[in-house]
């Protein structure tokens, strides 16, 4: 049995947890400042920590891309983006632990030589954000943030940015041409942020989860991070469990966990139903079955089985749901969001939403499967940025898993599911 | 139409601010036209034109930024919007149910506002509350949980001018332009009302807790041995 592990997590309980009072002091800030930035950059590689906004790239390597004596100013920018459908894990951390975010902003920004950092937080959380703004604001009052912080000599300026809608400024490049005020809208790599980011110069942009992690890893040694999790998914992670569970909510848990632990501590399926499908990390990420309730949900085990491990967004749909009709969901989000940059994107997810609405109303011919796997394969690959392969994530694991029953639907003409059995105060 | 000069000046005054927080000028442009939702209720003619002339740029180019965002509103909106989330999981939960009874109810459909220029409704994509679905949103604020019923008690309430407090949030609800002012960066105060965390926020902890489980012991020091 895997034990939960909180970390980030572990002071949510106290009703002042969002402030510095609540929080701590920031020692690990302090720590990290009279150390060499090369230390804590080899200190982070060698904690093993990947990415937690979805990619899992190793985090300790992007800051190392950095360049360093080139002249430029370099950045930091936070990517609190958090709009995958299904994930809900930096959003409630920014609520209750906003200093973790703040604390690892400084080490970061220390670490990559940047006096500038910026927090670009999805708009549509107005609590999240009063949070944030008031934590970096005590940490100025407090001597934290601005100029010669802990007697260092090092400066840090902080800015909390308010995005205004949009999922694709999740994507790195698109966020840093929304923060530099333009429509967002992916940008070609190479150059990658690195070299030429923000205001084209030298940026690291992180998942804020990512740099909430790094002060507990100052504190307690990359050893200690690295004795967590798998070989090569080290650490701890918050899992989100939501949908048809028992007790959903937020469970941080070493990188490996499975999701029948999980929905063992979680009261399991809900009372009469069966598990139906899942998705380990988002909607981008390809869903799995009951028959997957064993794979540990770590990187590489995730994708051994085809999918992605994602941000750990476990939606859980029981046998009430229909596939059909989650999917068109996911394809209508997809296509709402496109940003219209590239071809496949834009008219690929357009014509895929066409065709399975009329799919989900038993409309459709068993040629309109092929059609959507032959419109998804012709997304995958070739769009300009991950929204587009994430639309084809849900079309392609849906028809393999689920061919049956979209065949049911234009069987009978119509969805043989009953969309009320499936809500919250649907009888069981 | 243009702003009176008082309104121009304070507008102003606030858009210095907003610029000054940024290496590069047009890094304001979003903010400023939160601004200008605090001020109009909505991305108005007169405040591209003002966001074009702080910045130097062409009005077509704020005009350009403002239609890519869907947090702009192109047209006078109600004073409070309410959103419900339709994507996959929510709508599943409930959240379907929800938003055909309470469009019935309000009579209005997405992004059309009530005849007493109370509620503006829109349909929702995930915003990040999976775990206590199905969500709706009232000014950015959650409202976690809903049924058809809550749903139209909120916004009947809404309409009525009785108080109404989010589920996770202030101990009091504010309207569109008082909430675009804090997605503008001036806060409003109120970064301290509401608990820390709640519901399932706190699950994972609370079986922790029970089962007193933590995270390994760290060695301090660590940093300097290195």
């Amino acid at each position: 049995m895997t034990q939960l592990t909180p970390v980030l997590t572990k002071n949510w309980d106290l009703p002042n947890a969002f402030t510095v009072d609540g929080y701590g002091e920031y020692a690990a800030a302090k720590k990290a400042l009279s150390t060499d930035p090369d230390a804590i950059i080899q200190m982070v590689k060698d904690s093993g920590l990947r990415g937690r906004g979805g990619a899992g790239f190793p985090t300790g390597m992007k800051w190392g891309f950095i360049p360093q004596n080139d002249g430029k100013p370099h950045y930091l920018v936070v990517n609190a983006d958090e709009s995958e459908p299904g994930t809900c894990k930096d959003i409630p951390l920014m609520m209750a632990n906003p200093h973790s975010l703040v604390e690892g902003v400084i080490i970061t920004a220390y670490a990559i030589r940047a006096n500038y950092a910026f927090i670009y937080v999805r708009g549509e959380v107005l609590h999240v954000i009063r949070r944030v703004q008031a934590a970096v604001r005590e940490a100025y009052e407090k001597g934290y943030l601005g100029s010669d912080i802990f007697g260092s000599g090092y400066d840090l300026e902080v800015v909390v940015h308010s995005g205004a809608g949009a999922y694709i400024c999740g994507e790195e490049t698109a966020l840093l041409d929304s923060l530099e005020g333009y429509r967002g809208q992916p940008r070609l790599k190479p150059p990658f942020p690195a070299v030429a980011g923000l205001y084209a110069s030298p940026t690291v942009v992180n998942n804020v989860e990512s740099i909430a992690s790094v002060p507990s890893i100052v504190t307690n040694g990359a050893d200690w991070f690295a004795g967590m999790g798998t070989e090569k998914s080290k650490g701890f992670g918050i899992f989100s469990l939501s949908g048809h569970v028992t007790r959903p909510g937020q469970y941080e848990a070493p990188l490996g966990i499975t999701l029948r632990e999980l929905l063992d501590l979680a009261g399991g399926i809900r009372e009469g139903h069966e598990l139906k499908f899942w998705t380990p990390g988002g909607s981008s990420t390809p869903i799995f079955t009951a028959e997957h309730l064993d794979v540990p949900l770590d990187f590489e085990s995730v994708g051994a089985k085809g999918s992605m491990l994602g941000t750990r967004a476990l939606q859980i749909f029981d046998d009430t749901t229909c596939v059909v009709r989650a999917v068109l969901r996911w394809t209508e989000f997809y296509a709402h969001e496109s940003c219209g940059k590239c071809t496949p994107c834009r008219e690929g997810t357009f014509w895929l939403k066409q065709v399975l609405k009329r799919l989900e109303k038993g409309q459709g011919t068993e040629d309109d499967l092929t059609t959507i796997t032959d419109i998804a394969d012709n997304i995958l690959g070739r769009s300009f940025c991950a929204l587009g392969d994430g639309a084809t994530s849900p079309i392609h694991s849906s028809v393999k898993h689920f061919r049956e029953e979209y065949l049911k639907h234009f069987e009978i003409g119509g969805c043989p599911f009953d969309p009320a059995a499936s809500t919250v105060w649907g009888k069981a | 139409m243009t702003y009176a000069p008082e309104v121009r000046e304070r507008l102003e005054t606030d858009a210095k601010e907003i610029i000054g927080r940024y290496p590069k000028p047009r890094s304001a442009l979003l903010p400023l036209l939160h601004l200008v939702q605090s001020e109009d209720g909505y991305v108005s003619d007169d405040g591209q034109e003002f966001c074009a002339q702080m910045l130097g740029l062409s009005k077509a180019e704020v005009v350009g930024v403002a239609t890519f965002y869907t947090m702009y509103k192109r047209k006078p909106s109600g004073e409070y919007n309410v959103g419900v989330c339709i994507n996959a999981l929510c709508a599943v939960m409930g959240g379907d149910q929800i938003w055909s009874e309470l469009s019935e109810h309000a009579g209005v459909g997405h992004d059309e506002t009530t005849e007493d220029g109370k509620i503006t409704l829109e349909r929702l994509e995930c915003n990040a509350a999976c775990d206590f679905a199905p969500v709706m949103m009232v000014n950015w604020e959650f409202f976690d949980n809903q049924t058809p019923d809550s749903a139209k008690q909120l916004v009947d309430d809404l309409r009525a001018g009785k108080e109404v407090v989010p589920t996770r949030g202030p101990g009091r609800l504010c309207s569109f332009k008082e909430a675009s002012r804090v997605l503008a960066g001036f806060p409003d105060g109120l970064a301290g009302d509401g608990p820390a965390a709640s519901g399932p926020s706190l699950e994972g902890l609370k079986i922790a807790k029970a089962n007193g489980w933590e995270a390994p012991a760290g060695d301090e020091g660590s940093v300097n041995d290195r």
